[in-house]
């Protein structure tokens, strides 16, 4: 079962041959090989749980794999040690980047190996090595003395890449470089891979769930499924379709859904002259039920900041949020859940599931008043709230009274979104609903959206990635500058024009 | 497993393993380490001494026991909101002496009982407001309070043994119910009350919520402030009755009685299961953990072991308790998936 697909007649740089490995009585990976080649780009897709995680730390030695071959130039390379991987060209960029924020950049690229003489840093050799690292990657205007907490999150991201480039790395894995990345520095990112697989030959594996990076910058592609090998094959003959079919393993007819005879009710929500903090521009929008509004712009648009803003949840420099026709008073995220709204955030770990409780409580949490009487909860009146709510969701669980904590991504996301179901929210507002979430479970969500939009319900939808804008919204509303830029109806929102609205000056609305 | 996923369960298996870390729920027996370790302390102690099973002893250990295992259910309340009250001792103190002060003065057991109760309410509500509204750190408000308690107590005692006190008053927590000593009953009642509140109620609910991660529970409407300011109002008042009846129990107001306690608290809860980080821990692990630490002093007490050596043990015992909770934690986990 050993696929060669690549005509390629020179040596592979990698090979993993039969690779397997358990967690407990769990198999992830079995059976699988894999080869990289020089100036070339692997990409590896799969949804998530189907052992790309796994795959990564084996090739950078922070797992042992169970049995099968690790091959790096032809020679068998053992189990190599995180630092062993390293010194034989195997870096990774991770999405979690692993710079140390209050740190300056240069000592970031060398930390580990700093230049010194007996303990004292060298710091002219340190500034003209860390400019020479930043200049690879085309940060030649970044300070290497600035701390990394002061840079925008995608030079951050080309800090990482330039600190695992100075390590010599022949070998680059990238793990969801572009996850928190907007779509322009997404692009440059790309451009930049494009680059270092041409001009310096470099390996690269590529990892993740947007489809059409996939197809932009990988020369082949190996699909992953429930820890199995499924294909290997040049990208030119995979098409979307077959692509998603062979990670999922069912036929994703159409990934966004879609709506027959959309009919928009009343106003639901109203945002009138809404200032965000320190902004001096005026947001205004409005929400119908049944209508999807999307809010697109770059990252740092003042998207997030605005619906935590509509929430309550932060405070705000002026305006009013009516919701169905009741005025909201400012500041209270309780007293928005009361007035039906709901927020999905989109720092699901930090801001979203309570990690220590059960699906159950997770689900209930919002509205505990429907489940209890006299502050007295009835466990049996969650539990059939629990059930009539998650059969909707294709929610892959063993019991309602596991922790959250032990579910998938998107899972957990289908979770926090009955909580707001669990409420009869009026309006929910979706942050990166899909973010980090595999190509499934995206389908799973946005038919969710949709059914509840059909319902009635009105939909915000903050999305950096345009496809998923455009593919689900009725109207998308463009910001820039924690100001609106612009608002297209579906039939004219473009790629084009959204990216072209998202960098233009916010219009002062409210004169 | 009441409820099966629609998809074939190795799949569902895969999706559970991409979780690196399970934690344990909480309904899942953390206090199991505790029992334990009780029944082993409890035949030890019945095999190596004669007196241990005499009903003075038995009495003298309930006694005892109860005004840490309260102490220990207060401290839960705030421990599991990730939070920590390190006023309860200087608490215990203040209101038992406001207590014994009232009643030597001539005022009504009823009155100056409440008062006490009062008193450690009030002191409660301040170190909830300086928590939820001052956003203190609660290590550094608690342990001003711990201060500013003691050094009341001392001031408006100076710092002298209140005595004698009513009789009616020492009677509370000397006397008998149905055979049983009151201070037996009156811990039964407090722990079922708690056990209630954390067990089957809304708040209950936003208190285990809170803990679990505050942001997330205030953007599901959670209103975390006011729970913060709760369970610091309801350490400080169980702290305060703890007071009263140590005050009753001695027939005294002793102005440094409870000095220290509230590491005893602490201890207990820990002991008893309870996380430092929030969300994980019960009432009946708490009064458990009280327990166990009574029998430890109690035991060195029969067996005449050198009492210096008994502090060492309870610091052992706490590290332990902590660290195989870290392993009950994962071998759980295994076990979990296995099944």
């Amino acid at each position: 079962m050993t696929i060669s697909a690549s005509t390629t007649a020179a040596t592979p740089l990698v090979q993993l041959k039969h690779i397997t490995k358990s967690f407990g009585p769990v198999q992830v990976l079995k059976d699988v090989s894999l080869e990289m080649f020089r100036g070339e780009v692997l990409c590896l897709a799969g949804e998530n749980g189907a052992g790309k995680s796994t795959l990564i730390k084996i090739l950078t030695g922070a797992v042992a794999r169970d049995s099968g071959e690790y091959l790096i130039d032809g020679q068998e390379v053992g189990s190599p040690s995180p630092a062993q991987a390293r010194a034989l060209g195997v870096g990774v960029v991770y999405q979690e980047l692993s710079l140390l924020p209050d740190v300056s950049v240069e000592e970031n690229l060398l930390m580990g190996h700093l230049p010194a003489a007996r303990g004292v840093v060298k710091k002219r050799e340190l500034r003209a090595r860390a400019m020479q690292m930043l200049e690879r990657v085309g940060l030649t205007r970044v300070d290497p003395g600035m701390l990394v907490s002061d840079l925008p999150v995608a030079t951050r991201q080309m800090v990482e890449i330039a600190k695992v480039l100075g390590a010599n790395a022949r070998i680059v894995i990238f793990d969801e470089p572009t996850t928190a990345l907007s779509e322009e520095d997404a692009q440059h990112l790309l451009q930049l891979i494009k680059r270092l697989k041409t001009e310096e030959g470099v390996a690269v594996l590529y990892v993740t769930h947007r489809l059409e990076e996939i197809f932009e910058i990988g020369d082949r592609i190996t699909v992953l499924r429930d820890g199995q090998l499924i294909t290997t094959a040049p990208s030119g003959e995979f098409t979307h379709d077959t692509l998603i079919r062979s990670m999922v393993g069912r036929q994703i007819e159409a990934l966004y859904p879609k709506r027959e005879q959309k009919q928009f009710g009343r106003t639901l929500l109203s945002v009138q002259g809404l200032r965000l903090k320190g902004s001096p521009y005026a947001i205004n929008l409005e929400v119908r039920a049944g209508e999807i509004v999307g809010l697109g712009g770059l990252v740092g648009a003042g998207r997030t900041e605005t619906v935590r803003a509509i929430f309550g949840a932060d405070s705000i420099d002026a305006g009013k949020i009516i919701v169905d026709g009741k005025p909201l008073p400012p500041g209270s995220p309780a007293q928005a859940v009361k007035a039906g709204l709901g927020l999905l955030t989109e720092d699901r770990k930090e801001l979203g599931i309570l990690a220590d409780l059960s699906l159950r409580e997770n689900v209930t949490i919002a509205n505990m008043s429907a489940v209890s009487r006299l502050g007295v909860v009835s466990h049996k009146e969650e539990l059939s709230l629990f059930n009539q709510l998650v059969p909707r969701l294709r929610l892959k669980y063993h019991t309602s009274e596991q922790p959250i904590s032990s579910l998938s991504g998107g899972n957990q996301q289908k979770v926090l979104l009955s909580r707001w179901l669990a409420t009869n929210a009026k309006v929910l507002l979706l942050d990166e609903p899909t973010k980090g979430v595999d190509v499934g479970a995206k389908a799973d969500i946005y038919t969710i959206i949709g059914d509840l939009a059909a319902k009635g319900m009105g939909i915000v939808v903050v999305s950096s990635y345009l496809p998923e804008l455009l593919g689900i919204c009725d109207r998308v509303i463009i910001l820039h500058d924690f100001g609106v830029t612009g608002e297209l109806p579906i039939e004219q929102a473009t790629e084009e024009e959204v990216l072209r609205l998202a960098s233009s000056t916010p219009v002062a609305i409210n004169a | 497993m009441a409820t099966t996923s629609s998809t074939p369960q190795p799949e569902a298996a895969v999706t559970q393993q991409a979780v690196e870390e399970q934690r344990t729920p909480i309904s899942l027996g953390r206090e199991s380490g505790g029992i334990l370790v009780l029944l082993i302390f409890v035949a030890a102690l019945m095999l190596s001494t004669n007196d241990f099973l005499t009903l003075t002893n038995l009495d003298n250990l309930v006694r005892q026991v109860a005004v840490f295992a309260i102490l220990s259910v207060g401290q839960l309340f705030v421990i599991l909101t990730g939070g920590i009250d390190l006023s309860v001792g200087s608490v215990l103190g203040l209101s038992g002496g406001v207590t014994a002060l009232l009643l030597a003065s001539g005022t009504s057991v009823p009155v100056a009982i409440l008062a006490g109760l009062a008193t450690g309410l009030v002191v409660g509500l301040i170190n909830g407001l300086l928590v939820a509204k001052l956003k203190l750190p609660p290590f550094i408000a608690t342990l001003g309070m711990l201060g500013v308690a003691r050094g009341l107590v001392l001031l408006w005692t100076d710092a002298k043994t209140i005595a004698p006190l009513p009789d009616a008053f020492n009677i509370i927590a000397n006397g008998n119910v149905l055979g049983l000593p009151s201070l037996f009953w009156i811990l039964v009642i407090v722990a079922l009350i708690a056990a209630f509140i954390l067990g089957r109620t809304i708040f209950g609910r936003y208190v285990y919520a809170v803990g679990s991660n505050a942001e997330s529970a205030r953007l599901s409407g959670v209103p975390v402030n006011s729970v913060l300011i709760a369970v610091y109002c309801i350490s400080g008042l169980l702290a305060g009755f703890a007071g009263i009846l140590t005050t009753s129990r001695l027939g005294a107001g002793i102005p440094t009685a409870g000095t220290g306690y509230e590491l005893q608290a602490i201890a207990g809860a820990v002991i008893g299961g309870a996380s430092l980080s929030g969300a994980k821990g019960r009432v009946i692990g708490a009064v458990l953990g009280a327990l166990i630490m009574g029998l430890l002093a109690n035991g060195g007490n029969l067996l005449a072991i050198d009492p210096f050596y008994l502090q060492i043990a309870i610091g052992l015992l706490i590290i332990l308790a902590v660290y195989f909770d870290h392993l009950q934690g994962r071998t759980l986990n295994l076990f979990r998936r296995a099944a």
